[in-house]
């Protein structure tokens, strides 16, 4: 299996043992376990519909909002299971934050779009508003160039500056982890290596999870990387092992672009 | 062949845009005919005089002709028929495309048409019969024929406008900024007033006038049941005594009076009065509802 490549001594963040999930009839996960290290970057990979931002879903429980979703098997984040009966879906996904593939800040002032997940979560203090949206914005290498128009509608943005926006306000939450649903898919190359910028800057307070379909993002980003074919984890390893010496035959045909 | 089917193509076209022509015409035709009469009264009073007159007897000796008294019944009769309507249309509008399960919204929808399709004069005989005694009992009235029995009838017709045309509004706000509120750890009601409904509130403005514009025009079930008398309706109190609106107006006057009065006249003057007004709502509500549909991701 898989698991056994993996480095021993990096501190673990989520695991998941056996995990399958079905929508409806159709099965999308396959036994999937895995343990994704803290504070570091893990990339997921794998051709479209292989289960990749399904098995990210898994992590905040988005899957929920589908009703013929089923899943069996476990989900440990720190250690707890998070579809265990009496989880609260609420708590675990303020520390679980998301970013999704198509930037979709709300329609409100930049400003606002930062408040909104602080306030929900009970911030009443402007003060303390005010420091967050400017902390998260300066996180998400975005306040200087939007530092003089808080109050301008978030639509107003590029797409790049739209989704560094999302990434702030996922931060202004607080999260332990950040899982990122390829979230530069939309965008231009150089929005597209800012946001990698602030991955690898970000890493160290969180643990990160993307889901890329751009190989060379995962090359250049992660630290692992996990590879996954029509719903079953195929390898999981370090990056540069699985770049440059795949184990399974599948994987090398799949980064070095022969199907997918 | 060729020139055949092109020549069945142009004249398909044709007989086309001549039909879709006529209805403008038409319109075109009623605008002019309505504004034509109703200038006529102008010549013998002034607009200004007819716009805010206090008084309207048009049979006493000589004849007053003054708007504002069914000016201010139609405003009256619509506002309370707003504040009636929008909470109840927008709490059924989250309902049905939020809330409900699918199944129960699938029936629901077909229902809140329905209650469009029936007739107005059937409201008004419900109205006089249900509601009225009602109203009248409840509240201790001298007569239940009032602005706030009206408001109510007129509220639950303008409902099916307001309901379909949110409801439209609220589910076509897209899934990924509802998910974007969720996985930051909102609720689902939190998600619904502070992201999906505010993401949709130029479409339910839309939904409010055009609700508004149903109501104003609205004539034999206001006529039934507000009891009719031209008088400038208290604030608040108004809202319990009766009072007549413009559509009422011409709909009751038109059938006694002499073709070409001065009555007549004013008559057609009201009706203009309230086309412009119908005009501006709708004109306004056009507006509103092309910007509603969402830039986002677009």
């Amino acid at each position: 299996m898989v698991t056994d490549i993996f480095v021993e001594d990096i501190e673990t963040e989520i695991t998941t043992n056996d995990l399958n999930l079905w929508y409806g009839e159709k099965q999308a996960l396959k036994n999937i376990s895995i343990d994704i290290p803290k504070n570091s970057i893990t990339a997921f990979i794998g051709p479209s519909g292989c289960g990749k931002s399904t098995f990210l879903r898994c992590f905040n429980r988005m899957n929920d909002l589908i009703k013929t979703c089923r899943i069996e098997g476990e989900v440990l984040v720190e250690g707890e299971n998070v579809y265990e009966s009496g989880v609260d879906v609420v708590e675990l996904r303020k520390r679980i934050g998301m970013v999704f593939q198509k930037p979709n800040p709300f329609p409100m002032s930049i400003y606002e779009n930062i408040a909104y997940g602080p306030r929900i979560h009970g911030e009443k203090n402007k003060g303390k508003l005010t420091t967050l949206v400017e902390e998260t914005l300066r996180a998400a290498a975005l306040w200087d160039e939007v530092s003089d128009r808080l109050n301008s509608p978030a639509l107003d943005l590029s797409g790049g500056q739209q989704q560094r926006l999302c990434i702030a306000r996922t931060l202004a939450v607080k999260p332990e982890i950040i899982l990122l649903d390829e979230p530069c898919s939309a965008l231009d190359p150089i929005s597209t290596s800012k946001i990698e910028d602030l991955l690898m800057d970000l890493k160290k307070d969180y643990t990160i999870i993307i889901v890329t379909h751009n190989m060379q993002q995962a090359a250049r980003v992660s630290d692992h990387t996990a590879y996954f074919l029509m719903g079953k984890l195929i390898e999981f390893g370090e990056t540069r092992q699985i770049f440059e010496m795949p184990r399974q035959k599948s994987t090398e045909d799949y980064i070095t672009g022969r199907f997918g | 062949m060729l020139i055949n089917t092109r020549s069945k193509e142009f004249a398909i076209e044709s007989i086309l845009l001549a039909v879709s022509a006529l209805a403008v015409v038409i319109l075109i035709l009623i605008s002019i005919f309505l504004f034509r009469e109703g200038a006529a009264l102008f010549k013998d009073i002034p607009f200004l005089d007819f716009l805010t007159g206090k008084n309207w007897h048009p049979t006493s000796v000589p004849p007053v002709f003054g708007l504002l008294p069914l000016l201010l019944g139609t405003l009256l009769v619509t506002a309370g028929a707003i504040v009636i309507a929008v909470p109840l249309g927008i709490a059924s509008a989250v309902f049905i495309s939020e809330i409900a399960p699918p199944n129960v919204a699938e029936i629901l929808k077909p229902i809140v048409e329905i209650l469009a399709g029936v007739p107005s004069v059937v409201y008004g005989f419900f109205g006089l019969v249900v509601l009225i005694p009602r109203l009248q009992q409840l509240l201790d009235l001298p007569t239940g024929q009032t602005a706030l029995a009206g408001s109510i009838m007129l509220g639950i017709m303008a409902l099916p406008t307001i309901i379909s045309i949110s409801e439209d509004a609220i589910s076509s706000v897209p899934d990924f900024l509802k998910e974007g509120s969720l996985a930051l750890g909102a609720t689902r009601w939190q998600t619904i007033y502070r992201v999906t409904v505010p993401a949709a509130l130029s479409g339910i403005s839309a939904a409010v006038m055009l609700g508004m514009g149903r109501a104003i025009g609205e004539t034999m079930t206001v006529m039934m049941v507000t009891g009719n008398a031209a008088v400038i309706p208290g604030f608040p109190g108004g809202i319990f005594a009766p009072v007549k609106t413009m559509t009422a107006t011409i709909a009751l006057e038109m059938g006694e009076v002499p073709q070409g009065s001065e009555h007549y006249h004013a008559l057609f003057a009201i009706g203009a009065v309230l086309f412009v007004i119908t005009l501006l709502i709708n004109l306004i509500a056009e507006a509103v509802k092309r910007k509603y549909r969402f830039k986002v991701g677009s």
